[in-house]
């Protein structure tokens, strides 16, 4: 078996998951959960394909993407933030409206070949035996994915704007009376989440598989919510989780490959039980899982002035 | 009271002026696809045929389809919101729609139905599909003559006989010309996952296969055949924009022309329910052209298209092996469209296990 190609590929497959994943833990963290994600990924892959295919340009297109989940995000914070509509219903909508709209401005660039994201390429670094390639030479939006998940760690447990979000997350009534502004801060996270729905989207369809067609999203929206959760809403957890799940889905391919003899469908099965055991073991501390979980999660706020 | 009357006067009011309004109306044709209707694959193949009816028949018929219906429960009542729109005929064209499309043609005995792929049949329903082994055979057979490594890879679906006789008609082609050739096979349980379907071509080229071969929807396999130099063949629709360095040919699924002799079968009233199994010489399915390939190969594929067409050559000719070494056909015998639409077991020389 080549390890050098499982692990590049593993590094591939996890990251649009902890991408979106990473948007996602900001949004609760701040009190708004966003079931929007798969529908915010569509829109970040049609619109970054689109882009890329019309300009020639697939940088153009992964900032294409960017904006597309953020505008997207923004419908969802006017909904739920300004009118105060129920949060997972306005959620469920927005998947559903995403997918719907994606397909829709997809329609014109289905079956059409891709511009794909190039690799970086250091010259010497890159062609380092063993390590080379893994380390230097992936696409890259993988070093943004591994940048994004020191970021967010750091944002949020080492400045005092991070601290502000979780406070509006945790108790919005307290961070209210406190003089911050519960509203925009939650709306800057649910943009955030958008971003990164939006980019983790542009990935699927620039760099994982160039090209678009309807679905491509093919679920991992939902996967990257599942991760948030089981991963108590710590950005280490989540990168682990995302690793973790990439792997597990890379590795019962290559059994299969190998001739194994297990089933096949109890190996597709493995990455989402092995994914949800691993992280409720590292996270079965009751009082660190209460400390961690916002209290505030899709309860809305309006100030009483 | 006479508000009553009044209702129910209104009522049939308007059912008279429904019935009268559908003696005129033009017949609909109804498709239920399992996927987009541009997947670039499957259901594009069915959307194509759908189209060509409507250029065929023009006025006479009205078509319209449901896409990403998924397989199971869901499917009845897209099945069903077709027949209670007033549709007269209605292909379902996944094989998963089978036992959907059947209950649902129990309550409405006056559509007719048609499903893609299956084997079951009732007054009111057809079972239709292709010979798409036919296919397979001649791919097989390139696979065998091109793979430097003997092995080609094999991403599929679901363990259905459709599949499983695609994988041994593949074999055998490619023990044809390739006595130890090797298949590695992997389930990614999904029609449709470009993703999923691209990580698991590259973990079988990760694993030193050359050519690959794939039984699932998306073109995202042989996009990562042509970023590694290797080579692949397009499944249901020709995918060479997608990858033109890297298909050899691909199988293509031309379902119009069933498709328009079928709702004209309706508008004259001669359709009967029957199970057709058509092939390459019925025009179902065509073999796009042949690239990036040396003439010999081209000419032997051909060659081998050629005797499927004229009748002169059945890919599942005997002797035929099972992995456990028993003779399934005899010398010169041909299996039975039966033994193949319900095949469950592989071929002798691969090296694996059907999940169950």
């Amino acid at each position: 078996m080549n390890l050098e190609g499982a692990i590049l590929t593993i590094i591939t497959a996890a990251t649009p998951l902890l991408i979106a994943a990473l948007g996602e833990l900001v949004s609760e963290r701040s009190g708004v959960l966003n079931l929007g994600v798969e529908g915010m990924m569509a829109m970040g892959a049609v619109v970054g394909f689109a882009t890329a295919h019309l300009t020639g340009e697939p940088a153009l297109g992964v900032f294409a993407s960017i904006l597309a989940g953020t505008a997207t995000a923004a419908l969802f914070g006017f909904l739920t933030l300004v009118l105060v509509a129920n949060q997972v219903a306005s959620g469920l909508a927005l998947t559903l409206f995403g997918l719907g709209l994606a397909a829709l401005i997809g329609d014109a660039f289905v079956s059409l070949p891709g511009q794909g994201l190039p690799e970086i390429n250091i010259p010497i670094l890159s062609e380092l035996p063993a390590i080379g390639r893994i380390v230097f030479g992936q696409d890259a939006l993988v070093y943004v994915g591994i940048l994004l998940t020191f970021g967010v760690w750091w944002f949020l447990f080492r400045t005092r704007a991070g601290l502000i979000l979780r406070s509006v997350g945790d108790n919005h009534a307290s961070a209210h009376a406190l003089g911050y502004p519960v509203i925009r801060v939650r709306f800057m996270a649910v943009l955030f989440g958008g971003a990164c729905a939006g980019l983790a989207g542009g990935y699927l369809s620039l760099v994982y598989t160039p090209q678009w067609t309807q679905n491509m999203t093919a679920g991992r929206g939902w996967i990257a919510l599942a991760l948030v959760v089981f991963a108590t809403w710590l950005p280490w957890r989540v990168a682990a989780g995302a690793l973790l799940f990439g792997a597990v889905s890379i590795l019962q391919l290559h059994a299969q490959a190998f001739g194994v003899g297990v089933p096949s469908q109890f190996l597709s099965m493995l990455p989402y039980v092995t994914t949800i055991l691993v992280l409720v073991l590292i996270s079965r501390s009751s009082t660190l899982l209460r400390a961690n979980t916002p209290a505030c999660l899709a309860q809305p706020f309006v100030p009483d002035r | 009271m006479r508000k009553i009357v009044a209702t129910v006067g209104t009522a049939m009011a308007l059912a008279l002026a429904a019935g009268a309004a559908q003696a005129d109306d033009p017949l609909k044709a109804c498709f239920v696809y399992v996927g987009p209707h541009n997947d670039g694959g499957w259901s594009e193949g069915h959307d194509t045929g759908r189209k060509l009816v409507d250029e065929m028949l023009g006025d006479l018929v009205e078509t319209s389809y449901i896409e990403n219906v998924p397989e199971g429960p869901d499917a009845e009542r897209a099945i069903e919101r077709q027949a209670r729109s007033g549709c007269g005929i209605i292909f379902t064209t996944s094989f998963g729609f089978m036992d959907p499309t059947l209950k649902v043609a129990e309550d409405f005995p006056d559509v007719k139905f048609e499903h893609a792929t299956g084997y079951k049949t009732a007054p009111n329903v057809t079972s239709y599909n292709a010979r798409f082994y036919e296919g397979r055979y001649i791919i097989g057979q390139i696979a065998g003559r091109m793979s430097d490594a003997g092995v080609a890879g094999y991403i599929v679906s679901f363990p259905i006989p459709e599949v499983i006789m695609g994988i041994n008609s593949f074999m055998l082609g490619a023990q044809s010309v390739n006595p130890d050739f090797k298949l590695k096979i992997v389930w990614v349980n999904t029609w449709f996952d470009p993703g999923k379907e691209g990580d698991a071509a590259k973990a079988l080229f990760d694993q030193g296969v050359d050519i690959i071969t794939q039984h699932t929807d998306s073109p995202a396999p042989l996009q990562i055949a042509q970023e590694r130099g290797l080579h692949g063949f397009g499944q249901a629709h020709d995918m060479y924009e997608f990858a033109p360095k890297a298909q050899y040919t691909a199988i293509v699924d031309t379902w119009g022309e069933y498709y328009v002799k079928r709702v004209n079968a309706v508008l004259d009233g001669t359709w009967e329910s029957q199970a057709t199994f058509d092939g390459i010489v019925d025009g179902i399915m065509a073999m796009a052209d042949y690239t990036n390939l040396p003439d010999e190969v081209v000419a032997m594929a051909e060659a081998t298209e050629a005797s499927i067409v004229s009748g002169e050559f059945h890919p599942f000719t005997g002797p035929i092996y099972n992995q456990a070494g028993e003779m399934v056909a005899a010398e010169g015998e041909v299996l039975d469209d039966g033994a193949l639409l319900g095949m469950n077991w592989y071929v002798q020389g691969i090296d694996d296990a059907i999940p169950q």
